[in-house]
């Protein structure tokens, strides 16, 4: 029943004639989804994740490109042929109907028997902890309840071909965030259903999937475990956005093995070749205080403790650079140096990271 | 927080006060005045108890004219309401033909009511009428002036005419304000055209859709000036409403104190209606929020 879904050459502008690239919401994509894996998909408001997402589902058809299920072109096929469910970022319940009623509403129009019906409305009452509430009205709920009913009416339908969900727990309280995750986790154990999940909390994103989608300004920009996001963001925002605090970058002249941060000679480890606007991105696990005088100059500003570790506010050329030092560690009397440790280097060129030369990609 | 006590604040209520009596309460009360009296002119007065109710109420002519309203009323509001949903469903939602159906169908809202009537009067004619000469020469007995249904069908007819848009405007405005999601979702949950509306469309349209209903009784209770003019409340009373029956009465025979009794009773009646409306619809609502 599930489907791996393939995105061909698809990109989508809401505009009637695009002229150029801009105009694009979500620029040209190529790229499949394997059958019952969980995915996020994480990036700023505005990035493009719901017009993907939107695509996917059939509420909405790209103005190129094709749309796959398990090789069947489903580009032009209304969302009730792709047996898709998706659950919205505000909550969408039937206000005149119970919450039992609004849990078995998908169902029920689908033909379901009613004693089926019942066996599933009663497993998900219980996984969205409502079981109390089943015949209570929708309308007087409060906004997490009727949300959990929407995520409800996605988990009722086992045989999905996939699970769409676009930023659905924007309106829940914190602790039953942790709560409805792990619900969902477990629903995926449970059935394996190809899972999409849109947000742009990255903790969200690297704790409920397997692989994250980084989209930036209407493209994709790496896909990736969690590890790989941390370790080798392909794309300057991608380090950036995920990290916290994000990744520094400082401009830089490459040459072979040396970059030249503000005159400073530092050694890259492996060779690479200069290309357009080249930066240095390390992020602030990787940055080390030191007293010598080897390394970048740099100024303490602010020192900020926030439990596990303390985060340092440096000053290097005008520019903020943040550090993280473990919570035990002295901070050495008369630092006003950093340095890299060489495996948490990555340089980039014109925002796309690059690999050293004679290294596969 | 503490209040500050200071008396001196009911002066702030006094223009208020001055403006509700001048406006509502004086004039109620002049109608009161005269409900209990009799005057056989030159400004004399005589007491006259409750007479004039206990007469109104065993008059043949005001049950009459009742009925004929409540039967009015039942019609135009089975009619207007279900296709302003109708006409509403089915507009643009966005672009430059939404905004010309949304002018087009504010136009007949903005005619005066005595024009409405004149333009269907001539309409109507069988002489020189598009309407009647068209309907005669198909061969269509039709003639408002003599034949009762003819009459009925064309004071109805006028008035879905006059006010259905108003119904379509309020209609449309509570299905703009739904949020697209509810239709992505109703999608995904392969619900049919009709579950979409009676599950989404009906309830959001519930609260504008209440005020068109209490709208369109009251005006329609009241409405004196376009039948009037159209057919002057016959053929023999046959449109007479109580609206038309209460001017003739007051101003054509100036049978003050009856007159005024019916007035009276005619507002009572349409507080009652409307409040016992009101009261039914906020209770479903309450009830349905609260199991």
């Amino acid at each position: 029943m599930m489907a791996k879904i393939t995105l061909d050459n698809l990109a989508h502008s809401y505009l009637a004639q695009p002229r150029s690239d801009d105009d694009f919401a979500l620029k040209e994509l190529n790229h499949d989804w394997a059958d019952g894996e969980a995915y996020a998909l994480l990036g700023s408001s505005g990035c493009g994740k719901s017009t993907l997402l939107n695509i996917i589902s059939g509420l909405l058809i790209p103005s190129q490109g094709r749309v796959l299920f398990d090789g069947r072109d489903v580009t032009h096929a209304p969302t009730a042929e792709r047996n898709i469910a998706q659950v919205f970022q505000f909550p969408v319940v039937y206000d005149t109907m119970t919450v039992r009623e609004n849990l078995a509403f998908p169902l029920k129009n689908r033909g379901m028997d009613a004693a089926e019906i019942a066996r599933r409305v009663q497993r998900v009452g219980k996984m969205i902890d409502m079981e109390a509430q089943l015949n209570h009205k929708a309308r007087g709920l409060t906004a997490d309840a009727k949300q959990k009913i929407s995520l409800g009416r996605g988990m009722v339908r086992e045989d999905v071909n996939a699970l769409l969900f676009d930023e659905p727990l924007t309106v829940i309280d914190p602790h039953m965030k942790w709560e409805l995750r792990t619900q969902l986790k477990k629903l995926h154990h449970d059935f394996g259903h190809t899972m999409i999940y849109v947000t742009h909390d990255q903790t969200e994103a690297l704790t409920f999937a397997d692989k994250v989608v980084v989209m930036y300004d209407g493209r994709v920009v790496q896909i990736g475990t969690p590890q790989e996001l941390f370790e080798r963001p392909a794309h300057t925002f991608v380090g950036y956005f995920i990290g916290s605090p994000g990744m520094n970058l400082f401009d830089a002249q490459v040459d072979g093995r040396t970059a030249r941060i503000n005159g400073t000679p530092v050694d890259l480890g492996h060779s690479y070749r200069a290309d357009g606007a080249m930066q240095i991105g390390v992020r602030p696990e990787f940055i080390r205080l030191s007293t010598t005088e080897d390394g970048i100059p740099a100024r303490i500003r602010r020192v900020e403790d926030v439990g596990r570790h303390k985060i340092l506010r440096l000053e290097v050329n005008g520019h903020e650079i943040n550090a993280i030092s473990g919570e035990g560690d002295v901070i050495p009397e008369g630092a006003n140096r950093i340095t890299f440790a060489p495996e948490g280097v990555n340089v980039y060129a014109n925002d796309w990271r690059i690999s050293p030369l004679g290294e596969a990609a | 927080m503490n209040k500050t006590v200071n008396q001196k604040a009911w002066f702030l209520v006094l223009p208020v006060l001055l403006l509700v009596a001048f406006s509502a309460v004086i004039p109620l009360m002049t109608v009161v005045n005269y409900s209990v009296q009799d005057t056989f002119g030159n400004n004399q007065f005589f007491w006259a108890g409750l007479d004039w109710f206990r007469d109104m109420l065993s008059s043949e002519r005001m049950w009459d004219a009742l009925v004929r309203q409540l039967i009015f009323s039942a019609i135009i509001l089975a009619i207007e309401i279900p296709l302003g949903i109708f006409v509403a469903l089915n507009m643009p939602k966005r672009g430059f033909w939404s905004s010309f159906c949304l002018v087009t169908m504010s136009l007949p809202l903005l005619i005066p009511w005595n024009v409405v009537g004149t333009i269907w009067q001539i309409f109507g004619r069988v002489d020189i009428g598009l309407l009647g000469y068209t309907l005669d020469a198909l061969g269509i007995d039709y003639n408002y002036t003599q034949n009762t249904i003819d009459a009925w069908v064309t004071v109805i007819v006028m008035d879905v005419w006059h006010w259905t848009s108003l119904v379509a405007l309020l209609a449309y405005a509570g299905l703009r304000s739904i949020p697209d999601a509810y239709y992505q979702a109703a999608k995904i949950d392969q619900a049919s055209r009709w579950a979409v509306f009676r599950y989404i469309e009906l309830p959001k349209m519930a609260g504008v859709l209440m005020i068109a209903i209490l709208l369109r009784f009251m005006d329609s209770f009241m409405i004196y000036t376009e039948p009037f003019v159209v057919t002057g409340g016959g053929p023999g009373n046959a449109t007479t409403f109580l609206s038309i029956d209460l001017v003739k009465m007051a101003l054509g025979q100036f049978d003050l104190g009856p007159a005024a009794a019916f007035s009276l009773m005619y507002f009572l009646v349409i507080l009652l209606i409307s409040w016992v409306f009101y009261t039914v619809m906020t209770n479903l609502d309450k009830r349905d929020g609260a199991q």
